[in-house]
């Protein structure tokens, strides 16, 4: 995947939980919970998406590195690279 | 057999934890011991009368498009639509003590507005109450606990006040006696007066109908008539579960929603003196009553009464079979349905002492049911219009009968007063979930199940 394909990954899966908020101005730098109304259950959910769709393991430590979308293109590109 | 979740108990929380742990392609087991789900809000068919138990209301409702709230959050984690439960508001409901009236639906202003009428001098505290109650942070697992009867009162100086504030509260999900841990207080007070109640059309029938069916589309596997009779401990870990019929599975995490107490002692390595928890002492009866009208017709449109009857409001184990003095009045027919229900249905529910009733005889078991149901009739009809002429049909559950369908310790359908609100027992794969672990309700419950799969289970890889 390219890094357009998994923003725009992310971005699906975070429409698929959250299917009321509106995500065409989110923010590339901005925390994604600081822009839509996301608990941290729904947020756990996008990690949960990623294991269950693509078999990639975020360990607790790095959920941190997903707070926003810049910040998780950097993080999942190595490990998405080759899907 | 080998899981990666064998989860004990099929009611909400147990059922909730399995579709989440399913949907995300966990291998999970839910063994339960009875031959129907819903545990502690189930539903039997009697003389050809659908009834439930359990569940009068559904707490914590709002309507759809409301997003910041419990009820939302779970449909979200659940994969669910609001539309899924059916749920139908109610109309309205009392709390009525001797002098003092007050009244609340599903618009928290509503209530606030009742309160400051029925207590003008108490307005301003009432206000310090509600900005105290929202400060708080009731989700924090590892707050310190605190009595919320000294909270309460340092704040309302009416007693009377207090006590008709605490008397739902307590009623519909309070595990202590005669005093409640403030953060449950919290949940409480906004899941029946902030948020409100709701019904679905069918009852607790079409909610678990909806986990369960969510439940096995996820892939989770259901055992029903299926007890656990042990769980083999070495190493600090459960090893093996071992059934009643001599099957034993093996699973890498154990989430237990058979109460605290009744999970330890199901451990071989089972120790009651290294257990320091309280089982809990409240339990109830409840006589449910079919009608051959609805009590509408009769001029009754309340969904719930709470009551208390006399000078003082006891919460705790009585020392009779059963305490009259105060209790709940529920109509299922009084919430906002689309149809009528097939039958008027009125269901009174009182605090009961388990020991007093298992100790009854087969025939004094029967006459003691008889003899409570025509004195908490009596009582009730301080209440409501004279219905007893239009009673069709009469069904009574005791804490004996809690106890043998649930296995609860005491019937204490609200278990133990000290909740493990982590989720954490001192073995490393074993976890509780569910009323023992402290979130309320039915809402809590199902809340309670996901949040402790979401915490002990998929959070780790």
């Amino acid at each position: 995947m390219t890094k357009e394909q998994i923003k725009d990954t992310i971005l699906k899966i975070i429409a698929q939980i959250i299917p009321d908020e509106d995500l065409s101005n989110l923010k590339d730098d901005i925390p994604i919970r600081e822009q839509v109304e996301l608990d941290s259950m729904d947020f756990l959910d996008i990690i949960m998406e990623l294991r269950k769709r693509y078999g990639i393991e975020v360990p607790e430590d790095d959920y941190i590195q997903l707070a926003t979308l810049d910040s998780s293109v950097a993080y999942l590109e190595p490990r998405m690279r080759e899907l | 057999m080998h899981y990666d979740v064998l989860i004990i108990g099929a009611g909400m929380s147990g059922l909730a934890a399995g579709i989440r742990l399913a949907y995300y392609s966990k291998r999970v087991c839910i063994v339960e011991k009875h031959y129907r789900v819903g545990g502690l809000n189930s539903f039997y068919n009697l003389g050809g009368h659908k009834l439930d138990v359990g569940l009068h209301a559904m707490t914590n409702y709002v309507p759809k498009g409301v997003k910041l709230a419990p009820l939302p959050k779970l449909l979200r984690q659940l994969k669910l639509k609001a539309e899924d439960f059916g749920l139908c508001p109610q109309r309205m409901s009392v709390i009525k003590f001797p002098d003092k009236t007050l009244r609340f639906n599903n618009d928290f202003d509503f209530f606030v507005q009742e309160v400051v009428d029925n207590f003008p001098r108490q307005a301003d505290n009432f206000q310090n109450l509600l900005k105290t109650i929202f400060e708080y942070d009731e989700l924090n697992l590892y707050a310190k606990p605190i009595s919320a009867r000294e909270v309460v009162s340092s704040i309302i100086s009416n007693p009377l006040l207090s006590n008709m504030i605490f008397c739902p509260l307590m009623f519909y999900g309070n595990a202590q006696e005669n005093d409640m841990e403030f953060g449950q207080f919290v949940i409480m007070f906004k899941s029946i007066f902030c948020e409100g109640f709701a019904r679905p059309q069918a009852g607790v029938r079409q909610i678990l109908d909806v986990l369960v069916k969510k439940y096995k589309a996820c892939g989770g596997e259901l055992k029903t008539r299926c007890t656990v009779t042990s769980l083999k401990c070495a190493n600090s870990r459960v090893e093996s579960i071992l059934l009643e019929n001599g099957d034993v599975l093996t699973a890498d995490r154990i989430l237990s929603s058979a109460g605290y107490v009744e999970t330890m002692k199901l451990l071989t390595d089972h120790d009651s003196s290294k257990f320091n928890c309280h089982v809990g002492q409240l339990s109830f009866v409840e006589f449910i009553l079919v009608l051959n009208k609805e009590p509408a017709e009769m001029g009754y449109n309340t969904t719930i009464t709470f009551y208390n009857n006399s000078g003082r409001f006891d919460y705790r184990k009585p020392d009779e079979l059963v305490d009259v003095s105060s209790g709940v009045i529920c109509c299922p027919n009084n919430f906002q349905f689309e149809n009528h229900l097939p039958e008027g249905m009125i269901r009174i529910t009182n605090i009961a002492n388990f020991d007093l009733w298992n100790r009854l005889g087969e025939e004094e078991y029967k006459a003691q049911k008889a003899a409570w149901l025509e004195t908490t009739l009596k009582e009730v009809m301080k209440f409501v219009p004279d219905f007893r002429d239009s009673i069709i049909f009469t069904d009574i559950f005791t804490p004996k009968t809690i106890h043998r369908f649930t296995g609860r310790i005491n019937g204490a359908v609200y278990g133990t007063p000290n909740k493990t609100k982590t989720g954490r027992t001192h073995l490393d794969n074993l976890f509780i979930c569910g009323t023992d672990q402290g979130f309320l309700g039915i809402v809590g419950a199902m809340l309670s199940g996901i949040s402790m799969a979401n915490l002990h289970i998929l959070q780790k890889i």
